[in-house]
């Protein structure tokens, strides 16, 4: 079945492409223009306060229904991570990550009797996911799959400014604009609703009909270090979280890169002196 | 391997012993330290050198990623951000392979170019041309089949749109298409030879390559004059001229290329391939990576899709049979200033060729689609006709303007030599104290 309806969508999809025609017109509202503690390629770094906010928003709010599957406990400990702290270099050792992992239970199996139990989570296991399955995920969302959040804010256009604006973007539908059930007009969602839409096609509405309610209201959570938690401040911190979790090693990434670029600057000098010196007899 | 007198002299009693068993040091010396090489060699030559380093840097970053990738449909997605996470270093050794295919283009492009403009593909260089061709056909399927590896959305879609390519032949299309795919889609026997091909083909390029520069140093460099070398004074030795110019650009250019890796490591690739393939969710926008958008842009240009397989597969082709299409006497466009124009135009529209290879074929160019200009029942205000003028340039350039201007044009006076345009005629050949 899978394999059939992917053979049909493969030769639909060739044919679309060489032929010219466009796939289906798909429409989003840019997003919000966010400023981030990183947004400098070069110097750019996380707010270690606001990573730790964003897990905290991540783990009440967003961890119901999303998984984040490519994240063990111990990262949240790792250097540049929001729980890292230098008096543990070892990430299995830092208490924070310890104390985070053993609240969870994770399924396992007894080595003297090989059931399937279940046990409190250690640094190195995974991030427990909410459904067992894509099957159970659908099944309790109303058939819609809440994407994996690991790199969620890579996977799509805009980054974590397209998260903020996605999450804060809720809005009454248009007059017009026919919901479906269970489902929530966002502009900022990708989608096509010219056939939800009742009025004059030249003016769909931008966006798309999304399957996550509103998740986040005023103080949906309680920030440990006093912060007000304003729906505005809980998208922010968690699509900020986001955004590390989708590259942890962003920030180590640039600091490289300001030492090799420099080293290179200093080495093409270098070069460049003795080609000038080498050649300066030569007429070419 | 070149045709000019050995001067190497083995200098120990073991290079000596060498020397007269397997003569490899001195196929060194006479190919990268003495080789005559002509003394006005520009910038643009530098990109030989730079494009060699370019292939160490993949095949050298290629072979730790194989060490961790899983060429598995169920595991390669994870065992990409398994490199990226939690391998040492392996963010650094996984972008600087996925920039790297993106430098290598950009340099090959370059390299290509100057060849064109300075007549480098013409007699006696018409095999070192072709090997040339060879290798960026080989480059072009082993970027391809990279980009499939990481098992992301526009991986998976883009080896369907490639892969279902062959489906446009007549008769035995579908049958090619089941044989490449190992099955009837795009699955993981595909993800499995792809990784297989992906591994071998760079030291494929690796062998053409030795071969490239066997070819060219049979009759040497070309150069900026196009005029061949004359006399002693037209040349100096590789080394250390050479590898000191090379070198410098080289390490400019690896400026450029750690930008990219490390500063803006996403910017040449699309946020869909961060989502695990899935065959039952086409994206809203395939685009293949930008330095086949060219290509793809001539193959949608054209509403026949086997015609538009033949004449992205002839735009190639039309590289291969270049040497016998131009039937200018003189190599240089420096001294053909008709054909400089003509070539000028061609870059520009190869550019904007793969503009239109990275927009929806009926996006409007100008304005919000509400311009339209309607010729019949043809809007020229959209991607799908900007690319199908420029298609027609990009044959006409090759198959018409260079054949029929190598005839009509009238170029200016061609150099003696080398050093005659440098060096005034009155003053001594070389400066005093300075040995060549």
């Amino acid at each position: 079945m899978l394999r059939k309806a992917s053979v049909i969508a493969a030769f639909g999809l060739a044919l679309a492409a060489l032929s010219g025609v466009a796939v289906a017109k798909t429409s989003h509202e840019e997003p919000k223009d966010v400023h981030w503690s990183f947004d400098n390629p070069i110097f750019g770094k996380f707010d270690q306060a606001q990573l730790q906010r964003g897990y905290k928003v991540y783990h009440e709010v967003c961890s119901a229904c999303h998984s984040m599957n490519l994240l063990s406990y111990r990262n949240l400990a790792d250097k540049g991570g929001p729980f890292w702290n230098p008096k543990y270099p070892n990430p299995n050792e830092s208490p924070y990550a310890k104390a985070i992992a053993k609240d969870f239970q994770v399924a396992d199996i007894d080595n003297d009797t090989g059931d399937v139990i279940q046990r409190p989570a250690t640094t190195s296991d995974h991030f427990k996911a909410p459904f067992a399955n894509e099957a159970a995920a659908r099944a309790a969302n109303g058939g819609a799959l809440p994407p994996d959040m690991s790199l969620l804010a890579k996977a799509r256009e805009g980054g974590p400014a397209y998260i903020y604006s996605l999450v804060t973007g809720y809005v009454d539908a248009p007059a017009g604009l026919t919901v479906t059930d269970g489902k929530y007009y966002n502009p900022y969602f990708q989608g096509d609703l010219s056939s939800f839409w009742k009025g004059d096609p030249k003016k769909t509405p931008v966006g798309g009909f999304i399957g996550m309610p509103p998740p986040l209201q005023d103080d949906r959570v309680t920030f440990d270090d006093g912060t007000k938690a304003t729906t505005d401040q809980e998208a922010r911190d968690v699509a900020a979280f986001l955004a590390w979790t989708a590259e942890p090693h962003a920030e180590e990434r640039k600091r490289t890169g300001l030492s090799v670029i420099l080293y290179l600057v200093l080495f093409a000098g270098l070069l460049y002196a003795s080609y000038k010196t080498l050649w300066r007899n030569i007429a070419h | 391997m070149s045709g000019h007198q050995s001067t190497y002299e083995p200098k120990t009693g073991f290079t000596r012993w060498l020397d007269t068993r397997l003569p490899i040091v001195r196929l060194a010396w006479d190919s990268f330290v003495d080789f005559p090489t002509p003394k006005n060699l520009n910038y643009w030559w530098t990109f030989g050198g730079i494009l060699a380093m370019c292939l160490g840097i993949q095949i050298i970053t290629g072979v730790v990623l194989a060490m961790h990738y899983v060429p598995n449909g169920a595991m390669a997605f994870n065992s990409v951000e398994h490199i990226m996470r939690d391998v040492n270093h392996g963010w650094m050794i996984r972008f600087v392979h996925a920039n790297g295919a993106s430098m290598f283009f950009l340099a090959v492009y370059i390299h290509m170019l100057r060849g064109l403009y300075y007549g480098s593909y013409k007699a006696p260089r018409e095999v070192l041309w072709l090997l040339g061709c060879i290798i960026y056909l080989l480059m072009m399927a082993t970027g391809f089949l990279g980009y499939v590896l990481p098992w992301g959305q526009m991986s998976y879609y883009g080896a369907v749109v490639i892969t279902n390519l062959f489906g446009a032949i007549p008769i035995i299309g579908k049958g090619i298409t089941t044989w490449l795919w190992g099955g009837f889609a795009v699955e993981n026997p595909t993800l499995n030879r792809f990784f297989a091909l992906h591994y071998l083909l760079p030291f494929m390029i690796a062998g053409v390559v030795v071969l490239h520069i066997w070819a060219l140093h049979v009759p040497g460099n070309n150069n900026p004059t196009g005029v061949n070398v004359k006399s002693k004074e037209d040349t100096i030795p590789f080394h250390p001229y050479y590898t000191v110019k090379d070198g410098f650009a080289m390490v400019a250019f690896l400026i450029l290329f750690a930008v990219f890796v490390f500063w803006m490591p996403d910017a040449l690739g699309h946020a869909d391939n961060y989502i695990p393939a899935n065959p039952l969710q086409t994206p809203a926008h395939i685009v293949p990576e930008w330095y086949f958008l060219p290509f793809y842009a001539i193959l949608r240009a054209i509403p026949d899709k086997l015609i538009g397989v033949g004449a992205m597969f002839g735009a190639i082709l039309c590289l291969f049979i270049l040497p016998w299409l131009d039937t200018s006497k003189v190599r240089s466009m420096r001294y053909r200033p008709a054909a400089k124009l003509f070539y000028v135009i061609f870059v520009v529209v190869a550019f904007f060729l793969g503009m239109c290879g990275s927009r929806l074929p009926d996006d409007p160019i100008f304005g919000d689609g509400s311009i339209g200009f309607q010729l019949l029942d043809a809007n020229l205000n959209s991607f799908v006709w900007l690319s199908r003028f420029l298609t027609l340039y990009y044959f006409v350039y090759f198959l018409v303007i260079t054949p029929l201007l190598g005839l009509m044009e009238k170029p200016l006076a061609v150099p003696d030599s080398i050093s005659t345009p440098v060096l005034p005629v009155s003053t001594p050949v070389m400066p005093a104290g300075q040995k060549v």
